[in-house]
């Protein structure tokens, strides 16, 4: 029999407002084996700790029951008390009549009769408990991070700093991401180009950063501090090592005619290519749903005229396997596509373009050379509208996102400011719903767009667009004005909403790392672990989480990146023992355990048991490798035996709870 | 189906299995009950293939291939879908077994004989699709479609999934019309199907035999007999909670069970058991796709997997949780 000990906290008047708590101790000290029971103002407090501490002592306990808030809160606080006073951690069961009690009742009387029934079922769990003890498991001293842009460049940059090795996926042929597109940056309109790509020189040249472009996650397993991650380098039919990014084959190739997607299709590229001037790594690329060497296998001139010999047409994908202790997600975001807003009349007209495709008509890089010329017919646009909010704080989320994408104010602000810095002959007008601009310099920023560049803001949304005679009749409302516009446009500027990318859901799969309704992955706390996945060793970087712009996106990069050194220059990580372990007597050997098992903790052997009269049984048993099981109990729902059990959480102890909640 | 006992006889004698697994008559000519035999004189006098041969013994082969040697073993369509769903858990080992696959056009009920005015019945033998009934009054025949056992009647397949040899033709997957009975239970109101299954359940005298004769009830220790666990009061505390034994024995051997009807056949309570899992089958077609336990060594099990298609759990009140 336990010696139990109950206390009841009364989290100040969080619980003891709803709960009788005096009742509660009163009630559960007459439950079978409880020898102690009290209540106090707030059991985690040092006092109250120390409380604990001195009734073990005194009362020889064997047991102790916490009723007060989530086990996420103060199971650890409470388990270190007990420990300092003897009494292994995992004696210890919190009763939660916080969140699961005193917050969501109101009667008293009805709360206090559920607290007693969930501190009754702490000690029916708290009789079977045994003591465990923690085993330790080593740590991979290598990062992966998973995105190639500003926030992956940035953490990787900060986790090679502190002497660690980190590599970087990135699915296009170059690192530098969203930001390599843009032309300026906001608020100091420096040139995106010019402070990002000596970050990605760096990190070429940094000899703890192994950049694989061009490349993908295949398969993760493994957990925190040993995860075995499969990463799949695209074939780019042209030799890495060799290749010396001349970029001569990109000017012979014949195939012309491939829609160029750095510029977002503005103008067109070779099926060979290199994205941009100073892509990391400068190696070429082909193409392979344009080469017409891959399709009908005639042609070659890109093979002919590499004089390193670098081409070669038959490169295959290649897998490679690697081990890591962390894994950074930094995957990035994409406007969304605007096909679903006709009424702007995108993809009607060639004028209508998105911002990001303005930043390429803006870009010494782009299409144009850096002069703005309208699509259409390459003339000088007179009259632009900017429309804010496409796609963003949309009601129904059929159309468009619930989310403000928290960018567009700004870089709304910096194009229509650019133009008329430019171009002093042009008429600029920006409908928004409200204009959003906190962060420094940010307001001051938009002030002076509209003060000193005379940029016309009308709050008003834009009701629809009309190509006609080469104009874009705009139709726009001006709800301070109270009237309705009618606006001659030459081009016409849609502020995109932002979402995460693509491959953000099925590597949130393969990650097992939770993400919201809109495909952001969630922090493990929204205020104090911002930079943290729910699933340890997975953290956050840059607009996978959320809509950020750059100065945030680096912040974030550089606390993600801490969390990662703090993690790796560990040793040893402490197991959690709580963990399955099979009743080899009772295993039938059906697998079922080890199908479910998200870990690959599990593994099947053929093992010999005594059998009657002296004979020898070989049967086949599962084995549970508690380095790798985390605990999660899968297997142990799974096994119609009840042969696999989860230490700590055991069938027996889940039952007696059930029983005492029952009884 | 002809030269069966003749098969089990020359398999014994070529060599190819030291042992036959198949039937012999128990107390009566129609009580046919599994049985090895080691000898051919043991074949030549009691083994027994006949329209009583209904009893599945692919379960009896995890003991029997773990005795060393090669045991034969007669598997009809409906048992050769229980032996595949015990390879899929590594229960049979089988390099140690020699299947011979039977095709069969159904069992016949003693029952169902009876009650077709057949009394004091000493013997039944085939004739084509009647059967000639020897009673103590005399000869009676009686169409063989109106005696079949009733799993016989709503026949899945006649299709044996896995054989090393042929008795017969290979046959097809039917369609069966075996859900009918379920449709029926679902379009009952919530106290309709409680009161159904109060009085179906409430014969159960826990004889066991429902889970002993179950191909996928076949733990090394089944959790209704675990005293450590706590389980095995649990379900006999009082006849409300002797119910939740069929339930739970349901819930575990759901998308395991291959539907082969033995449960119902040999429960002495007439319970029809097979609706509980059969229903859990339907579910699951409805829910994660056609499934059929046992069809294949392949597919994944879908209580087991995860697809992206798997409905969200939100089904269950979409299917009436929420009304009930």
């Amino acid at each position: 029999m336990q010696r139990i000990g109950v206390f009841v906290c009364h989290c100040g008047t969080n619980i003891a407002a709803t709960v009788d708590v005096k009742k509660v101790a009163e009630t559960l000290g007459h439950e079978p084996g409880v020898v102690f029971s009290t209540d106090y103002p707030y059991m985690c407090s040092q006092s109250g700790q120390d409380l604990i501490k001195n009734a073990i002592h005194e009362h020889k306990l064997t047991g102790v029951v916490v009723c007060s808030c989530s086990p996420r809160m103060h199971e650890q606080t409470f388990r270190k008390a007990c420990a300092s006073a003897g009494l292994n951690g995992y004696m210890v069961e919190i009763a939660n009549i916080r969140e699961q009690c005193s917050w969501i009742h109101k009667d008293k009387d009805e709360a206090t009769e559920k607290a007693v029934i969930l501190g009754r079922a702490a000690i029916a769990k708290v009789h079977l408990d045994a003591p465990l003890t923690a085993g330790e498991s080593p740590v991979t001293k290598r990062a992966l991070v998973i995105g190639g842009g500003i926030a992956g460049i940035q953490t990787a940059l900060d986790i090679a700093d502190a002497g660690f090795e980190v590599d970087i996926v990135e699915k296009k042929p170059t690192i530098g991401g969203k930001m390599t597109q843009i032309d300026k940056t906001f608020p100091t309109l420096d040139c995106a180009a010019c402070i990002l790509t000596p970050k990605m020189v760096e990190a070429a040249q940094n000899e703890k950063i192994k950049i694989y472009a061009y490349s993908e996650v295949e398969a993760v397993k493994g957990f925190v501090g040993n995860f075995h991650v499969t990463i799949r380098k695209k074939a780019r039919y042209v030799n890495e090592d060799v290749c010396t990014g001349c970029g001569l084959c990109t000017e012979k190739c014949p195939q012309k005619k491939v829609p160029n997607d750095f510029n977002l299709g503005l103008d067109t590229r070779r099926a060979i290519y290199i994205p941009f001037a100073q892509a990391v790594p400068k190696i070429a690329t082909i193409d392979a749903d344009y080469c017409t060497m891959l399709k009908t296998g005639k042609c070659g001139v890109c093979s002919k005229v590499c004089t390193a010999g670098a081409i070669d047409y038959k490169q295959q994908d290649t897998l490679v396997e690697q081990e890591y202790g962390a894994i950074v997600v930094a995957t990035g975001f994409n406007p969304i596509k605007l096909d679903k807003f006709d009424e702007f009349a995108y993809s009607q007209s060639p004028d209508v373009v998105s911002s990001l495709e303005f930043e390429r008509l803006m870009n010494a890089a782009g299409p144009t050379g850096g002069t703005l010329l309208r699509p259409s017919d390459g003339t000088h646009p007179k009259t632009l509208v900017f429309v804010q909010c496409v796609g963003s704080r949309c009601d129904g989320a059929e159309k468009g996102k619930p989310y403000c994408s928290k960018i567009c104010c700004m870089y709304t602000a910096k194009h229509a400011m650019l133009c008329r810095e430019k171009y002093p002959d042009t008429d600029v007008y920006v409908f928004y719903i409200d204009v959003r601009t906190p962060g420094k310099n940010f307001d001051e920023f938009y002030r002076r767009a509209v003060e000193e560049y005379g940029v016309h803001y009308i709050k008003g949304m834009v009701g629809k667009v009309v190509p006609e005679n080469g104009k874009l009749k705009v139709q726009a409302s001006d709800l301070i004005g109270g009237r309705q516009l009618h606006i001659d446009a030459d081009m016409v500027v849609l502020a995109a909403a932002i979402e995460p990318d693509e491959t953000a859901r099925p590597l949130a799969t393969m990650l097992t790392a939770s993400m919201d309704t809109n495909d952001f992955f969630t922090e493990a706390h929204p205020k104090l672990r911002p930079v943290e996945s729910p699933t340890a060793g997975i953290f956050l970087s840059g607009a996978c989480q959320g809509p950020k712009d750059i100065p945030e996106t680096v912040a974030q990069a550089g606390a993600a990146a801490s969390k990662v050194i703090g993690l790796l220059a560990k040793d040893h990580l402490t197991c959690n023992p709580c963990v399955a372990q099979p009743d080899e007597m009772m295993c039938n050997g059906c697998s079922n355990c080890e199908k479910v098992c998200p870990y690959g903790a599990i593994t099947y052997i053929d093992k010999e048991f005594r059998g009657p009269n002296r004979t020898t049984l070989i049967r086949r048993v599962a084995q549970v490798n508690p380095a790798v099981c985390q605990g999660c109990g899968a297997c142990t729902v799974a096994c119609m035996s009840g042969a696999m059990d989860l230490k700590g959480f055991s069938n027996k102890q889940i039952m007696a709870e059930v029983d005492a909640i029952c009884r | 189906m002809q030269g069966v006992k003749e098969k089990a006889l020359a398999l014994l004698q070529s060599g190819t299995v030291d042992r036959v697994l198949g039937w012999k008559a128990g107390e009566f000519f129609y009580d046919l009950t599994p049985a090895v035999f080691t000898t051919a004189e043991e074949i030549e006098n009691d083994f027994v293939w006949s329209a009583f041969s209904a009893a599945n013994l692919s379960k009896y082969l995890i003991q029997e291939s773990r005795k060393g040697g090669k045991v034969g073993v007669f598997l009809k369509p409906c048992d050769s879908y229980s032996f595949v769903q015990l390879l899929k858990e590594h229960r049979i080992l089988r390099d140690h077994v020699y299947v011979v696959g039977v095709q069969c056009d159904g069992m016949c009920d003693i029952d169902k004989i009876r009650a077709a005015g057949c009394k004091g019945v000493t013997a039944v033998t085939e004739d084509g699709d009647r059967l000639r009934v020897t009673t103590l009054t005399g000869e009676k025949t009686v169409n063989k479609q109106d005696v079949l056992l009733g799993r016989c009647t709503v026949c899945k397949s006649k299709k044996i999934v896995e054989f090393d040899e042929l008795l017969g033709e290979q046959g097809e997957e039917l369609t069966s019309a075996r859900f009918d009975e379920v449709a029926k239970l679902e379009a009952m109101t919530p106290e309709e199907r409680y009161a159904f299954w109060r009085g179906e359940l409430s014969r159960c005298i826990r004889c066991n035999a429902c889970r002993n004769v179950c191909p996928a009830c076949s733990c090394e220790k089944c959790v209704f007999d675990n005293h450590d666990l706590g389980t095995d009061n649990k379900a006999a505390a009082d006849s409300f909670e002797e119910d939740f034994f069929h339930i739970i024995r349901a819930f575990h051997v759901a998308a395991r069970c291959t539907d082969c009807g033995e449960c119902s056949r040999v429960c002495p309570q007439h319970i029809p058991l097979h609706l509980l899992n059969r229903k859990f089958i339907k579910d699951i077609n409805e829910l994660y796709g056609v499934y059929q336990a046992g069809a294949d060594m392949d597919t994944k099990p879908p209580l087991m997997n995860f697809t992206k298609d798997d409905c969200e759990p939100s089904v269950v009140y979409e299917r009436g949780g929420a009304k009930a």
